[in-house]
Formats: C-alpha cells, sequence, structure tokens
C-alpha cells in the first residue's frame, strides 16, 4: 500500500515537474519573442550572432552536404544499375536530400555546432554572474543577449539548409554523372520533371525553420536555466544537444507525415 | 573596426551563397523552369483506357516532347475519358488526322502519349480533337485474350 502511493506521488511529482519545466520555457519563449524590436532596433546584435551561429557553422554543413551527397548517389547507384533503372538517380538523390537528409542532418549539425556553443556561452555568463550583473544595470539580459541569439538560429538554419540542398545535390550529380557515368541530361531532367518546387523544396525549408525553432529554443532555455556551476554548465550542454536531436528526429516524423504521406 | 568588417563580410557572403543556393534549386533541382513553358495550344484526344496516365505526362512525336497532358477527364455521354494535351506553340503544323497512342516508357516507366503524323493538309489548332486513339495496352486484357484464344484452340 505504501509502495503504491509512494509511486503515484513520484509519478505525480514528474509530471508536476515536467509540466512547470514546459510552462516555464513557454514563457522563457515569449519573452524572447518579444525582444525582437530590440533586435531589429540593433541589427549589429543580430549580424555578430548570425556571423558566430550561422557563418562559423558553414563549414560543418558544407563538408557534411558534399559527403552525404555522394554516399546517397553511390548507394542509389549500385542499387538501381541492378534494376536497370540508373536514370532516375537524380530523382533519388534530390528527393531524399531535399525533403528528408538536409533538413534533418542540417539541423543535427546545427544542434551539434551552434546549439551547443549558445548553451555553453549563456550557461557560463549566468555562471560567472554576468548575466546578474546586466540585471543590475537595468539591462534585460533576455531582450540583450538571448533573444539576438534566438532569431540568429532562427534565420542561420533554414539558409544553411538551402546551402545543404543545393551542394548536396550537386557533390551527387558530380559522383552519380562523373564518375559512375549516368547520363546528365536525365539525371537533371528526371529532377525537373518530377521535384516541385512548390511542394518538395519549400516543404523542407518549412521544416527546417521548425527545426530552426526548436533547436534554438531548447539551446537558449538549457542555457539560461544552466545550474550557474561548471557542473551544471556541461549538463545543461549535453541536454541541449540531446533534446535538441529528440526533438528534431520526432518532429521530423510529425512532419513528414503531415507533408509528404498523401 | 576592422574585425567587424571582417564579420559584416562573411555574413554577407553566407547570405549571397544561400540565394545562389536557393536560385539553383529553383531552376535546375525542380519544375519551376518547366511551369513558364506551359502556353501553347489545347488539343483533346477520347480513350477507351488511359491506363496509368496521368497529368504533366510527356506528349511526344518520334520520341521528341512537343508536349504536357494538362487535364485528364470523363465524359459520361460518351463513355470515354477525355484527354486535355498542350503542345507547344512551335507545333502548329500537325496534320489534323494524326493518331495518338498511349506508351510505357520502359518496363516499369511512366506512361506517355505518343502523335503518330496522318496525310490531311488542315492542322491541329486549339480545341481540335484527336478522333484516331489506341488505348494503353493493359497487362491483364492480353493476359485474358491470350488465355481466351489458347482454351479455344
Amino acid at each position: 500500500m505504501n509502495g503504491v502511493i509512494n509511486f503515484m506521488q513520484s509519478t505525480g511529482a514528474f509530471i508536476i515537474d515536467g509540466l512547470a519545466g514546459f510552462g516555464r520555457s513557454v514563457t522563457f519563449l515569449i519573452s524572447v519573442l518579444l525582444g525582437l524590436k530590440d533586435v531589429i532596433l540593433r541589427p549589429r546584435l543580430l549580424i555578430n550572432q548570425i556571423y558566430s551561429v550561422g557563418v562559423l557553422s558553414f563549414t560543418i554543413i558544407f563538408f557534411s552536404a558534399i559527403f552525404v551527397g555522394m554516399v546517397v548517389s553511390l548507394l542509389g547507384y549500385t542499387i538501381l544499375v541492378d534494376l536497370g533503372g540508373k536514370e532516375v538517380l537524380g530523382l533519388l538523390v534530390s528527393l531524399t536530400l531535399v525533403r528528408e537528409l538536409a533538413p534533418v542532418l542540417g539541423a543535427l549539425l546545427f544542434a551539434g555546432r551552434a546549439g551547443s556553443a549558445l548553451t555553453a556561452e549563456i550557461g557560463l555568463m549566468k555562471a560567472t554572474e554576468q548575466l546578474a550583473s546586466m540585471e543590475m544595470m537595468a539591462v534585460d539580459p533576455i531582450r540583450r543577449i538571448v533573444a539576438p541569439r534566438f532569431f540568429a538560429g532562427l534565420i542561420s538554419l533554414p539558409i544553411l539548409t538551402v546551402i545543404f540542398m543545393a551542394v548536396g545535390v550537386y557533390s551527387g550529380y558530380l559522383v552519380g554523372s562523373e564518375w559512375k557515368g549516368v547520363d546528365a541530361g536525365s539525371f537533371w531532367s528526371q529532377i525537373q520533371n518530377k521535384v516541385e518546387f512548390r511542394y518538395d523544396i519549400i516543404n523542407g525549408i518549412i521544416k527546417s525553420i521548425v527545426f530552426a525553432f526548436v533547436v534554438t529554443w531548447i539551446a537558449v532555455y538549457q542555457g539560461y536555466n544552466a545550474m550557474p556551476t561548471s557542473e551544471g554548465v556541461s549538463r545543461a550542454t549535453t541536454n541541449s544537444v540531446v533534446y535538441s536531436a529528440l526533438a528534431i528526429l520526432g518532429l521530423d516524423f510529425v512532419l513528414t507525415a503531415v507533408m509528404f504521406a498523401s | 573596426m576592422n574585425s567587424s568588417k571582417k564579420v559584416e563580410v562573411l555574413v554577407g557572403t553566407l547570405f549571397v551563397l544561400a540565394i545562389l543556393a536557393f536560385i539553383f534549386l529553383a531552376l535546375n533541382v525542380s519544375n519551376l523552369s518547366k511551369i513558364s513553358s506551359s502556353k501553347g495550344f489545347k488539343v483533346t484526344a477520347p480513350f477507351n483506357n488511359i491506363g496509368g496516365l496521368s497529368t504533366k505526362a510527356k506528349v511526344t512525336m518520334s520520341g521528341v516532347t512537343i508536349g504536357r497532358v494538362t487535364q485528364i477527364a470523363y465524359d459520361k455521354q460518351a463513355f470515354q475519358a477525355i484527354v486535355t494535351m498542350t503542345i507547344d506553340p512551335q507545333y502548329d503544323y500537325l496534320p489534323e488526322d494524326s493518331q495518338a497512342s498511349i506508351y510505357t516508357a520502359g518496363l516499369l516507366g511512366e506512361q506517355y502519349i505518343s502523335l503518330e503524323p496522318g496525310a490531311e493538309d488542315a492542322s491541329l489548332v486549339e480545341g481540335s480533337n484527336i478522333d484516331l486513339t489506341q488505348s494503353a495496352i493493359v497487362l491483364e486484357e492480353i493476359i485474358g485474350k491470350v488465355l481466351v484464344s489458347l482454351t479455344t484452340k
């Protein structure tokens, strides 16, 4: 009997904690979104953050795109050539990249490269009481520190995803056509006949915008709510990457089911 | 000042790269460039069976793509499928008695319409109707016919 009550208590505490955490993160998100006007008034803050979040993530996105495009093209070729349909290789490469791989892998890499850096930076600012001293000077750290980083992430990831798509498709073309000898004309014409701009590409970009929103939200929230110790910052950074990855993969299934299942 | 200029230059470069990538996706990796060329004249053709033909399928003549299937409807008076195809405007010299057939590209490929030129002097124009048509070949029908011819022997 006592065990049952203890179990119920721990379950209840878990649910209440979860709901409270979700509520805190939503009110945090709202106050970050309200910081939009401060970001617009001071574009320099935003540009500096787009540099550290977006430009510095460019290298890893670029090289991942090259290798992912090459691998998809090579594997697709080895299977399609057995089936006698190597002309559809272009369609295979472009649809997998545009619909799925570019938004998901781009967001995962972004969470690892930029999201963790955001969390660690904001967490360390909190641990070294920089955020508290800003509040002492009547500067709202959410508007001055968190909001520019959030909007920089929201802008950067879709941009990086578009670059991922283009670079991936082109490197897939290089492997499939220049190396393996699929006819370049049928490679591109298959793509142009079957890939719908408004359907496939726009939906891929919508996916990446959703992922950008979730990843940067998780990253800045984990950093802002980190325990102000070195251990707390390290735990927040880990949580940021783990939660982001889970959210990306889970949301990706939901978005794919909504967008492409029919 | 120098480092902030570098930051601005790199952020600007990233945006330009993204725009270039977007243009590449729009022009080369999707059908956006093909939608604009959908002008042309419309020709209809009745078919008894269109098989797996779908809109946007190719309309070819001697293997050259000369248009696209733009609409497929069902005529409730004639009990036939009415396929509307848009032919590119430069092919305004096709004989009026051309024949339309539905073929399959390859074993697993998609179905398309092939036009065989006729002998009339009058050409196909907007709103013309192609009377001579050959329906899609349905595998089950052929198997059925073969079975009938084998069993009646």
